[in-house]
């Protein structure tokens, strides 16, 4: 595993981060010194009990919040200007395909922004639709699909405008287990496609464990992080090997690593 | 057609209502007119004789349904006596007051979503503006423009219909173009999207089922406000105006007749609407 880790160097570099929120009831804590490195094609999870920053530290790379301390660079660059550099896609918790548009139209509507032409929309469109598997269906409006199916087209909305960070809140938080374990399996394919770097949220441990080369523990009040995992499963991953030896002990030690967050309650 | 039959019921309860109301009281009528002339009468022979008064104080269904036809269908559209000719006028002066209703209660909308100092500024002076009851506004508007030296009537009625049909179109407009949530926002943040782009590809489509809904409103204020801006003095011309004939003549069918005839145009326009919403809907992906 070594090797794949140092291939493309840091994408994320997050140094003693800070992030206080001033709220009616005093600062609340959302970040307190977090250190963390992300490297070029590395899929990282994040995981924790709610409250513990998860989301708020993606919210940051993402340049949705600004840290109140510390330094934050992606791509060697402020977020701000990483966004402008249309450096990551987000991917949030619902699909939020407009329902106004098709599922076509819902893809371009990131390239309609950022200016892209016509001919060149249709190209991208065709294409994410085929690496997430819902060609035929752009002239499908989203209520003609299923919730699984949303999320995919959410997924290749964020891919069309060729990202190297692909930032996922809980993508498959609001969809059943058995349509989550086939999207998880597809968006390991499609990670191994695209070699993108990919930050990702989640309540479940097993989800985590069968996605990541690293896993970021965290936890709550203040949101820090308690342990940073290196997966040594292999990048080929069927869905079985969450039966295996070493499945089984990533997933305890992060289930200790939640554990001891919370001793310090 | 399950549902026809509950309908029909309630219109025949109603239809059966007037009948008995109008039995009610234009029979006193009949009853002074036997008493002048010294003679009795009897129920038998009160109720055919407030079916067919010339001047009933409440006519009965098919007494107004006669005027009603004899006013569309018994003149030439062209006749001062045609309802339709009255009809369109008071139509063509709802559409200019409703156009300008929705005209302003979007601009207004949206200026109030963009800037908060509208809201604070202008949103209050829209809502007392809705509780100065409208027949004493009516004749200040009237004269007001007459003063300006605006001679047509049509300014004036189209001002008075635009005054009542803009606050519904701005109080939709103003919920429908804040109903994205935070993530939707979020969303497009991330793509870099401007003010413009957010509000051209998120808030104006998000904003449409609101504001169809208050179209329907604002239609049914326009034709009250249009009305209302035809019955002040010296009118001639309208369903307003016909009522206003009605009454002071002491003419009651053509003042019902005219006021059916404008129940209809409301229901037309109502229609007229719902038909357009539904294209719409059509057109931006709305589950059937």
């Amino acid at each position: 595993m070594k090797d794949t880790l140092n291939l493309g160097g840091a994408v994320i570099e997050a140094k003693g981060l800070d992030l206080t929120f001033q709220t009616a009831d005093g600062p609340v804590h959302a970040l307190r010194d977090v250190n963390l490195t992300i490297d070029k094609g590395d899929f990282v999870s994040f995981i924790g009990p709610s409250g513990c920053g998860k989301t708020t530290f993606l919210r940051c790379i993402a340049a949705l919040e600004h840290p109140t301390g510390g330094t934050l660079t992606v791509n060697g660059m402020s977020p701000d200007e990483a966004r402008k550099k249309r450096a990551y896609g987000y991917v949030f918790q619902a699909a939020g395909l407009y329902p106004w548009r098709t599922i076509a139209g819902n893809i371009k509507l990131p390239l309609e922004i950022m200016g892209f032409s016509k001919a060149d929309q249709e190209a991208r469109v065709e294409r994410v639709l085929e690496l997430v598997e819902l060609s035929g269906f752009g002239k499908k409006f989203p209520w003609q699909l299923s919730g699984g199916m949303q999320q995919r087209a959410s997924i290749a909305r964020a891919l069309a405008f060729d990202a190297d960070i692909l930032l996922m809140d809980e993508p498959f938080g609001a969809l059943d287990e058995i349509v989550r374990d086939r999207l998880n399996e597809e968006l390991l394919k499609l990670w191994a496609r695209t070699g993108k770097t990919i930050g990702f949220v989640t309540h479940s441990i097993p989800e985590a464990v069968y996605l990541s080369t690293k896993i970021v523990v965290m936890s709550p009040r203040p949101g820090r992080i308690t342990d940073v995992i290196e997966s040594p499963l292999p990048k080929d991953r069927p869905l079985d090997i969450r039966d295996s030896q070493a499945f089984i002990d990533i997933a305890h030690r992060v289930r200790e690593g939640l554990r001891a967050g919370h001793i310090d309650d | 057609m399950t549902s026809a039959r509950p309908v029909l019921t309630v219109l025949a309860a109603l239809v059966a209502i007037w009948y008995a109301a109008s039995v009610w009281m234009n029979a006193t009528w009949v009853f002074d007119q036997a008493e002048r002339a010294g003679q009795s009468v009897t129920w038998a022979e009160v109720v055919p004789q407030t079916m067919a008064q010339a001047r009933p104080l409440l006519p009965p269904p098919h007494q107004v349904a006669a005027e009603l036809w004899k006013g569309v269908a018994g003149q030439k559209i062209t006749s001062k006596r045609s309802l339709v000719y009255h009809g369109l006028i008071t139509l063509r002066g709802t559409m200019m007051g409703f156009a300008l209703g929705i005209v302003l209660g979007v601009a207004l909308a949206v200026s109030i979503v963009r800037y908060r100092v509208m809201e604070l500024s202008v949103m209050p002076w829209a809502i007392i503006s809705q509780t100065i009851p409208i027949v004493a506004l009516a004749p200040m508007i009237l004269t007001l423009s007459n003063q300006m030296g605006i001679d047509s009537r049509e300014v004036p009625k189209a001002i008075i219909s635009a005054y009542l049909s803009f606050f519904p179109v701005l109080v939709s407009m103003v919920k429908g173009l804040r109903s994205p949530d935070q993530m939707q926002l979020d969303q497009l943040k991330t793509y870099g999207a401007s003010e413009n782009q957010t509000f051209w590809k998120l808030r104006l489509p998000a904003s449409m089922p609101y504001f169809f809904a208050s179209l329907k409103v604002a239609v049914a204020a326009a034709l009250i406000g249009t009305i209302v801006g035809e019955l002040p003095t010296g009118a001639i011309e309208g369903l307003g105006a016909r009522m206003l004939i009605g009454s002071q003549f002491g003419e009651p069918l053509i003042m019902w007749a005219a006021l059916f005839a404008a129940a209809i145009l409301a229901g037309m326009l109502i229609v007229t609407v719902g038909v357009i919403e539904r294209l719409a809907n059509t057109r931006m992906g709305v589950r059937p």
